[in-house]
C-alpha cells in the first residue's frame, strides 16, 4: 500500500530541485538573474527577516502596474545595502503579479567576488544607461536608489534625510524608455546598522567608500554583522506618468525638475511614516 | 562568378569554410592560403568534406610576408576572407609567433588588398573579446559598445589592433565592403578549441567568488554566417553568438564536470606562467561576456542556435566519462526519493503495530 502524501511531495520537488541545480537544467537571463534559485532559495530565506525580524508593513503596493516597465525609485540607508533586498521581497510578495524587482547596484557590487555573484543571481545589474533601458525596454520593473553611497554610507545622525539624487540618470532613462516613476520610502533601513563614525585610513586600504563603525560593529566581530531589529514601513507612492516629457530626455531643466519631484515626494512621505512609527524597535 | 581568397585554411574553421564555399555554385573559384603545408588542410576539415576541399586551390604563402599580395593579384580575386586570427599561443606556438601572425600578418593581407583594384569584399573574423573587461561595462554589449580600457589579455588585444587596421583600411578604400564578425567561443561535436578542452577536463579550475555569463555559438552557425557574408552583402559589424546565456557554472554542471574555486590572484599568477593560460581566460572568467545578437538577426535573417543547445551538444558528445553525468544525477535522484518514501512507509507500520493498528493514524501520518 503506498500511499501518496503532502510530505512525498514536498520531498520528491526538493530532490527535483537540487536535481536541476547539479545538473545545470535551469535558465539564467542574459543579466545572469536566476529566477528558480530566487524564488527557490533566496526569497525564502530572506522571507524570514523580512516577516519576523524587521516585521516590514507595505503601503499602497497596487502603485506598482501589473505589467509592463516602471522605475521604482527608493531612499537608500543602512550601511549594508539590506532595504534593497526587502524592498525586492516586497515587490514580490505584497503584489498581486508577484512580479521580481531589477535593482541597479554601483560598480562596487560587481567588483566584489561573491557579492557580484550573488546580485547578478538576484537580477542586480549594473546602474548604467544601457543596462537601465534595456530592462526598462523589455518591460521590467527596474528599482534605483539614486543616492548611491552617499544613502548607505550616512551617519545615524542623518537619517532619514536624503541625500542628493546623482546626477538624475534614473529620469532620463525612464523618460527614454516612457516608463512611469514610482516613488517608495523606506523607513526602518536606518536603523539596522546605526553608523556612528568611519575609519577613512582603512575604507581608502580596502577600496570601499567607508568603514563603518557601528555600536555594535567592529567591536563585536561577526557579531556586529547581526542586524537590529528595527520596524520598517515600506509605502510605494503615486506612479509619476513621464508622457509630458518623453521628448525632452535630453533637457537638463526637465530631468533636474522632475528628480527634485521625485525626492520630495520620497522625503514627505518619510516624515509622514515616522509619524506612524514613533519607536523605531516597536512592534 | 566569385574569386574568393580564404586565409588560414590549416585550420578547422578556415578548412570548413573553403571547402563550403567551393560547393557553393555561385563561387567560382576558391583558393586558399595557409603558411602550413597542404597535408594539414585535410586534417583540419574533416573526412566528411575531404571532397569539397579538393575543388579548393591552396596556395602555400606567409601571411607576414608579402608573397600574400601576388596570391591576390594573380587571382584576381574580388572576395578576402580573413580567418588566419588565432585565439591561443600553443596553436602556432608562443606568443609572440601569435601576435606577429595575427597583427602583422593582417597588416600585410589588408596592405595586399588595398593594392589589388578586383577586391570588393573584405570578411574579417574578429571576437567578442573586442569590448574588452571591465567592471563598469554594461551586462550585454551591442556592436557600438566602446571597450572602456585597453585589456590585458593579448588576443584582445590583437583584436583590437585587427579591427583598427579594418577600419583605417575601410576609409583608404571605401569601395570594399567589410564584413567584421565578432563571434564569442565555438562549440561543437568536433570543435577543438581552447575553451573545449577545458570543459573535457574532470575537475576545472574557475575564480572564487564569481560566475561569469558566457555565451557560445555553434561552428555549423559560425560557418553558415560567413558563408553568408561572401555570398550575400552585409557590410558592417555582427556580434555573431548562440541567443541566450550560460552561466560558467551551470555549464560546468551541464558538462557533468566539478568546479575548484580558485582566488583570481593565483590565477592571474598561474596566467604569467603557465603555457596554455592567459590574462583573455582569467578576464572572460571574471567578467563574463554577453553580446546583443539583434543586428544579426535581422540583416542575415539568420538565428545561431541558442547557447544552451549548442553547449549541450557539444556536453553530450563529450560526456560519458563525465563524474556528474545528469543520467548519474537523475538516477541518484529516483533512488534517495524512493527509499525515503520506503523508510517513511516503514516508520508508519511500525508505529501502527506499536499502537495496535487502525486506520486513522496511517490517514493521519
Amino acid at each position: 500500500m503506498l500511499v501518496r502524501d503532502e510530505w512525498d511531495t514536498r520531498i520528491a520537488s526538493v530532490l527535483a530541485l537540487l536535481r536541476r541545480r547539479l545538473t545545470g537544467e535551469y535558465e539564467v537571463d542574459e543579466f545572469g538573474f536566476d529566477r528558480e534559485l530566487t524564488d527557490e532559495v533566496i526569497y525564502p530565506a530572506l522571507r524570514v527577516l523580512y516577516r519576523h525580524w524587521f516585521r516590514v508593513e507595505v503601503f499602497n503596493v497596487e502603485h506598482l502596474p501589473a505589467t509592463g516597465s516602471a522605475l521604482v525609485v527608493a531612499n537608500h540607508a543602512g550601511t549594508i545595502p539590506v532595504d534593497g533586498l526587502m524592498l525586492s521581497l516586497a515587490v514580490h510578495d505584497e503584489h498581486p503579479a508577484h512580479r521580481h524587482l531589477r535593482l541597479l547596484g554601483a560598480d562596487l557590487v560587481f567588483r566584489t567576488p561573491i557579492v557580484s555573484e550573488f546580485s547578478r543571481k538576484l537580477g542586480v545589474t549594473l546602474a548604467c544607461h544601457p543596462d537601465a533601458e534595456r530592462l526598462l525596454g523589455a518591460g521590467e520593473l527596474v528599482g534605483v536608489f539614486p543616492e548611491g553611497f552617499k544613502g548607505v554610507g550616512k551617519p545615524y545622525w542623518q537619517r532619514y534625510h536624503l541625500q542628493r539624487f546623482g546626477r538624475g540618470g534614473f529620469v532620463s532613462a525612464a523618460l527614454k524608455t516612457k516608463a512611469p516613476i514610482v516613488p517608495v520610502s523606506i523607513v526602518g533601513s536606518e536603523e539596522i546598522y546605526p553608523l556612528l563614525g568611519n575609519i577613512k585610513p582603512l575604507a581608502r586600504l580596502l577600496g570601499t567608500p567607508y568603514f563603518p563603525v557601528t555600536p555594535t560593529f567592529p567591536w563585536l566581530g561577526p557579531l556586529g554583522a547581526v542586524p537590529l531589529p528595527s520596524k520598517w514601513l515600506i509605502e510605494f507612492g503615486e506612479p509619476i506618468d513621464p508622457t509630458p516629457w518623453v521628448d525632452r530626455a535630453d533637457d537638463p531643466m526637465v530631468v533636474f525638475n522632475l528628480t527634485d519631484q521625485v525626492r520630495e515626494v520620497i522625503q514627505t512621505t518619510l516624515h509622514r511614516l515616522l509619524t506612524r512609527r514613533p519607536d523605531p524597535f516597536g512592534d | 562568378m566569385r574569386t574568393v581568397v580564404v586565409t588560414g585554411v590549416g585550420r578547422y574553421l578556415g578548412a570548413r569554410v573553403a571547402a563550403r564555399l567551393a560547393r557553393d555554385p555561385t563561387v567560382g573559384r576558391v583558393i586558399g592560403v595557409d603558411a602550413a603545408p597542404t597535408p594539414g588542410l585535410d586534417v583540419a576539415a574533416g573526412a566528411d568534406v575531404l571532397e569539397d576541399l579538393a575543388a579548393v586551390e591552396f596556395v602555400r604563402a606567409d601571411l607576414r610576408a608579402a608573397e600574400i599580395a601576388s596570391v591576390i593579384a594573380d587571382a584576381g580575386a574580388d572576395t578576402v576572407v580573413h580567418l588566419a586570427v588565432v585565439a591561443s599561443p600553443e596553436a602556432v606556438g608562443g606568443r609572440a609567433a601569435m601576435k606577429e601572425l595575427n597583427i602583422i600578418g593582417t597588416m600585410q593581407l589588408l596592405a595586399a588588398c588595398q593594392q589589388a583594384p578586383t577586391v570588393r569584399k573584405l570578411v574579417v573574423r574578429s571576437s567578442t573579446a573586442a569590448y574588452g573587461a571591465s567592471f563598469r561595462d554594461p551586462a550585454v554589449f551591442t556592436e557600438d559598445t566602446e571597450p572602456r580600457e585597453v585589456p590585458r589579455g593579448g588576443f584582445a588585444r590583437d583584436i583590437l589592433d585587427i579591427e583598427g587596421y579594418v577600419r583605417g583600411f575601410c576609409r583608404r578604400r571605401p569601395d570594399v565592403m567589410a564584413t567584421v564578425l565578432r563571434f564569442v567561443p565555438f562549440v561543437g561535436r568536433h570543435a577543438d578549441t581552447r575553451l573545449t578542452r577545458y570543459f573535457s577536463q574532470p575537475v576545472v579550475p574557475t575564480v572564487l567568488g564569481r560566475d561569469p555569463r558566457l555565451q557560445f555559438v555553434h561552428v555549423e552557425d559560425a560557418l553558415e554566417v560567413l558563408h553568408r557574408s561572401v555570398i550575400e552583402d552585409h557590410p558592417g559589424t555582427y556580434n555573431v553568438a548562440g541567443p541566450g546565456v550560460l552561466l560558467l557554472s551551470q555549464a560546468i554542471r551541464r558538462a557533468g564536470r566539478v568546479a575548484v574555486p580558485v582566488p583570481e590572484f593565483a590565477l592571474s599568477a598561474a596566467a604569467t606562467l603557465i603555457p596554455g593560460f592567459s590574462y583573455d581566460q582569467v578576464d572572460l572568467f571574471v567578467h563574463g561576456r554577453v553580446v546583443d545578437v539583434s543586428r544579426l538577426i535581422g540583416e542575415y535573417r539568420f538565428t545561431p542556435r541558442p547557447t544552451a543547445e549548442a553547449f549541450d551538444e557539444f556536453a553530450r558528445a563529450h560526456r560519458p566519462d563525465a563524474l556528474l553525468a545528469p543520467d548519474r544525477v537523475r538516477a541518484a535522484e529516483a533512488t534517495l526519493r524512493d527509499s525515503v518514501r520506503l523508510l517513511r512507509l516503514a516508520g508508519q507500520w511500525a508505529r501502527r503495530r506499536a499502537s495496535g493498528g487502525g486506520a486513522d493514524q496511517v490517514r493521519e501520518a
